[in-house]
């Protein structure tokens, strides 16, 4: 079985796996990170979305042996000292979760977007957030949070 | 999924090894299908050979008139490359309208190619471009690859490598995403080269396909008015839950205009 070392929110993780693992299960079943939700494990919802080298991908559609050394950054690992990432902290603010399924795979991926462009409009959010749904909200919070947590990262 | 083995090649020549010695391999470039496949039992591999970490297989590069583009290559590193943008904004604009961001950060050309879904988005530009695959073996132009539904012309471990693409004179891509899943319900692929007018319609048949009515009369008029008349036949079209035969023929026209007009 192939033997992975990759960093998991900034803790060195080494494992020996089944090639079939997928990195959600790594992430859920094996290393208790279970704040990453597996919504559909069709590739379709999103729930899923963690951060790979910094850039969001669905780890139930990437085998844990393709993460070999990688950084991967899930939703336990955006708070800093008991202190909330901005976006997390905007979703509060804003109301955007109501069962908060959704809500770790729409949070890393807004983090991902607001990284990549600090001064996102509107438009970008939802084009952003196309492969994230959220079955509760009807978005419109979502969209007010996202735009108020890219600007709280602008500082 | 059922168990399988996983190798992790560094260099085409082992990757051709491997797949040689196994019972029955698949190759996996980012996974976007071939993982989902295999969730289904759709696919069974005995052996998973993950060509993502081949060298050869990755980059993106201009020389003169040819952009060419490495088969491993994302579809997010498509959309935000400046050589792209700057000799072939319609490619970059394509890829920036695969699936969403997280598919676009491990999907690939090659894969989506290999793969050659009737609602795929690069088969429309391969054939509009006239662009040629270059494989483990041998050069094909994009006609010849797209063969049928899910088909191509590769063979039995035989590897996509890179696409090269002419510098086109003018193009552009329009599609009617499916709202879920952003696939092309219909996309028409327009470019204008030296040689005249290409328009590659893909998500309306079986397979990507020329409509040879709309070159000619762009050939004389590049202009959307230079389409008005010309009726597109619903015969052989898809027909699905998502549209009809004649909706996706009535498509075919108006994204074809459009893709004239944002070509310019
Ligand atoms: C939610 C979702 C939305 C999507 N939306 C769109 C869309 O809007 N438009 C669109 O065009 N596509 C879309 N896709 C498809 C996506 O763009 C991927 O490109 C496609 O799924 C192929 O994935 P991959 O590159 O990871 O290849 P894999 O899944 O790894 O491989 C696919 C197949 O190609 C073979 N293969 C891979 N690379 C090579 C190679 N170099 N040589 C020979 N064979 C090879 C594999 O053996 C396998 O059979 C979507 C996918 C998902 C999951
Ligand atoms: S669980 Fe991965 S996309 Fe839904
Ligand atoms: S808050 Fe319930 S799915 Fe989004």
């Amino acid at each position: 079985m192939p033997v992975i070392s990759l960093s998991v929110n900034g803790i060195p993780v080494t494992a020996e796996v089944e090639p079939r693992l997928l990195l959600s299960s790594l992430l859920r079943d094996h290393l208790g990170l279970t704040g990453t939700h597996v919504g559909c494990d069709t590739s379709q919802c999103g729930a899923c979305v963690v951060h790979v080298d910094g850039k969001p991908v669905k780890s139930c559609a990437m085998l844990a042996a393709q993460a070999d050394g990688t950084q991967i950054t899930t939703i336990e690992g955006l708070a800093q000292k008991g202190k909330l990432h901005p976006m997390q902290e905007a979703f509060r603010d804003n109301h955007a979760l109501q069962c908060g399924f959704c809500t770790p795979g729409m949070v890393m991926m807004s983090v991902a977007l607001a990284t990549e462009q600090p001064d996102l409009d509107e438009a970008a959010v939802c084009k952003g957030l196309e492969g994230n749904l959220c079955r509760c909200t009807g978005y419109q919070n979502i969209i007010k949070a996202v735009m108020a947590g890219a600007k709280a990262m602008r500082g | 999924m059922y168990e399988f083995e996983y190798h992790q090649p560094k260099t085409l020549e082992e990757a051709a090894k491997l797949f040689a010695d196994a019972d029955d391999p698949q190759f996996m470039a980012g996974g976007q299908t071939i993982i989902p496949v295999m969730k289904q039992h759709l696919a069974m591999p005995s052996d998973i050979i993950d060509i993502g970490r081949i060298a050869d297989l990755q980059g993106i590069s201009v020389d003169g008139d040819t952009l060419t583009i490495g088969a491993m290559t994302r579809h997010g590193d498509v959309a935000g490359s400046d050589e792209v943008r700057k000799s072939i904004p319609a490619l970059s604009d394509l890829a920036s309208h695969i699936g969403d961001p997280a598919v676009r950060n491990r999907g690939t050309l090659g894969g989506s190619i290999a793969n050659n879904d009737p609602a795929a988005d690069y088969p429309a530009a391969l054939v509009a471009l006239g662009a040629t695959v270059y494989t483990t073996s041998r050069e094909i132009s994009a006609e010849d690859f797209f063969t049928a539904m899910f088909e191509t012309a590769l063979e039995d471990g035989e590897m996509v490598v890179k696409v090269t693409f002419p510098v086109p004179e003018k193009a552009a891509y329009e599609k009617f995403p499916n709202p879920a899943s952003r696939y092309a319900t219909t996309g028409v692929f327009v470019a204008r080269t030296g040689d005249g007018v290409r328009v590659a319609v893909t998500g309306a048949g079986a397979c990507v396909f020329r409509q040879s009515d709309f070159e000619k009369a762009l050939d004389t008029d590049f202009s959307p008015p230079a389409l008005d008349g010309i009726s597109v036949s619903a015969d052989g079209l898809n027909s699905d839950l998502h549209a009809s035969a004649e909706y996706r023929a009535n498509l075919i026209t108006v994204l074809a205009k459009r893709a004239v007009k944002h070509a310019g």
